[in-house]
């Protein structure tokens, strides 16, 4: 699968497409593969305020329900609502149209901290 | 390493790209394309399932129709050969020690199928209780078994055998040749769908099988896995032995009241029934529809206010109707049909009511 350069990614298999002090977020290819079909997307409202590593969505599949974490700190200004319907988008395309949610960030340096798309390539070939 | 077991056709389902898991003591694909795309398949055209894990016990001799008389709920006296019944198998106590299927053969042979997960205990219940002439045997590892289930399936399954499958009615089965190799052909099947299940040798697994894939090529046939299996038996409310019914409940809390025959002499649990048929029951399974959007899992707590009045047994985002879908055994008093409770999920409160089961059912032909 392919991991665009400039994105971050975490342990958790979130990713993170930053443009100035907004950073988008969604799952890797990875996460949605190991889910499965995806019939069902938890989102936050816009205006709530997360801390990285807070809960800020649930993904859920036929399979299972996972937890996706907040990889940097921030205010939510946009989510996807494609996803309260059109489910499979995060199957089809998860790090493109399958975004979850945009936020304001309250630390850019968060950034820093996260895995580079080489780093995320090394630890996916470390968990499968 | 692991001490799982393969079934006879463990090989095709690596060839057919099966994602692998572990379930009840076996390696078995839990897909292999997708959950959705097989359920779609088998409610459009046809699937085909390797339930080979399922066990085959065989009851034969004299006092075989006793023996499984007193096992079983249903009256198996009615059950004529080649006619197969689905039933509970009790404890005393009126509990589940599993759900079965039960074929009789001829009048003095039987064969049960039970839950692979289920096996050993089931196995060594029946012993247990065995009495009389009577020879009980079990054969699961000797005995592949093949689901294929769809509308589609009985052009696909009709073109491996000459028996007139126009001829072969829900729940009835024959003994007959596919591809030359003996079967048990069977109208039956956990998916709600127009569907066969086919016994048979486990040497011949990887021809039956391949004969099958080619026969339903044109047909639109798809390998699935067990994932599909579960999100399509819910559709049907069929229930799935630990989720939906355990040893901690009986056949009258799940509805399945039509599977007891108190008119029987004697069976298994039949004194716990007739008690608890006079005391009245505390809770029932029912099937719910969630009017708020999220999905109902195994296990979620259910509320009536701040009242915990029962808990979610099987849940699901159903893929045939685009809306979730659960079991839940409920406290007496919230099982009419379109009382209103609230699911659990994630310490939220999501709208939910009763609905009658199948949530999913088609017009049944011959």
């Amino acid at each position: 699968m392919s991991l665009p350069d400039d994105y971050r990614f975490t342990r958790d298999h979130e990713w993170v497409s930053v443009d100035g002090d907004i950073a988008t977020i969604g799952i890797t290819a990875h996460a949605a593969e190991q889910l499965g079909d995806v019939v069902f997307v938890e989102l936050p409202s816009v205006g709530t305020s997360f801390e990285k590593g807070d809960v800020f969505s649930v993904v859920e599949s036929v399979k299972a329900a996972v937890d996706c974490y907040m990889p940097v700190s921030g205010e939510v200004t946009e989510i996807n609502e494609t996803l309260e319907s059109a489910y499979e988008i995060m199957n089809e395309d998860p790090q493109g149209q399958g975004w979850i949610v945009r936020i304001r960030m309250t630390d850019t340096t968060e950034i820093d901290q996260l895995m580079t798309a080489k780093a995320y390539a090394d630890y996916l070939s470390t968990v499968e | 390493m692991s001490n799982l077991k393969h079934t006879g056709l463990y090989e095709a389902h690596i060839r057919a790209g099966g994602k692998i898991v572990p379930f009840a003591g076996y390696e078995l694909p839990v897909q292999y394309e997708s959950i959705k795309v097989e359920h779609e398949a088998v409610r459009t055209t046809a699937g085909m399932f390797d339930v080979s894990h399922m066990g085959e016990i065989y009851f034969s001799g004299p006092d075989a129709l006793e023996n499984v008389q007193k096992l079983v709920t249903q009256n198996i006296e009615k059950i004529k050969p080649n006619r197969a019944v689905y039933s509970g198998m009790l404890y005393t106590n009126g509990t589940f020690v599993d759900d079965v299927l039960v074929y009789r053969i001829s009048e003095d042979e039987f064969m049960l199928v039970v839950n692979a997960a289920n096996l050993a205990k089931d196995y060594a219940w029946m012993k247990e209780n065995l009495f009389g002439d009577c020879k009980c045997e079990n054969r699961s590892d000797a005995i592949t078994q093949i689901a294929i289930q769809g509308p589609k399936s009985k052009n696909i399954v009709q073109q491996l055998t000459n028996l007139n499958l126009d001829d072969l009615k829900y729940y009835r089965f024959r003994q007959h040749q596919i591809i030359g190799i003996d079967a048990i052909v069977s109208r039956t099947g956990y998916t709600g769908e127009h569907g066969y299940e086919l016994y048979f040798n486990r040497t011949s697994s990887i021809k039956v099988w391949d004969a099958l894939l080619e026969a339903g090529q044109s047909f639109g046939l798809k390998p699935a896995g067990l994932g599909c299996r579960d999100t399509l038996r819910l559709e049907a409310g069929m229930p799935l032995y630990g989720n939906d019914i355990d040893d901690q409940h009986t056949p009258l809390e799940a509805g399945l009241d039509w599977t007891v025959k108190m008119e029987k002499e004697d069976f298994n649990g039949k004194n716990a029934l007739l008690q608890q048929q006079q005391k009245g029951l505390g809770r029932h399974l029912v099937g719910f529809e969630l009017i708020d959007k999220g999905v109902p899992r195994h296990g979620y707590p259910i509320f009536s206010g701040s009242k915990n009045i029962g808990i979610v047994t099987s849940g699901t985002m159903s893929i045939t109707l685009g809306k979730p879908i659960g079991m839940a055994y409920i406290r007496h008093g919230f099982e009419q049909l379109g009382t209103e409770f609230d699911v659990e999920i994630r310490n939220k409160h999501f709208r939910a009511k009763v609905i009658p089961m199948p949530f999913y059912s088609v017009t049944r032909t011959g």
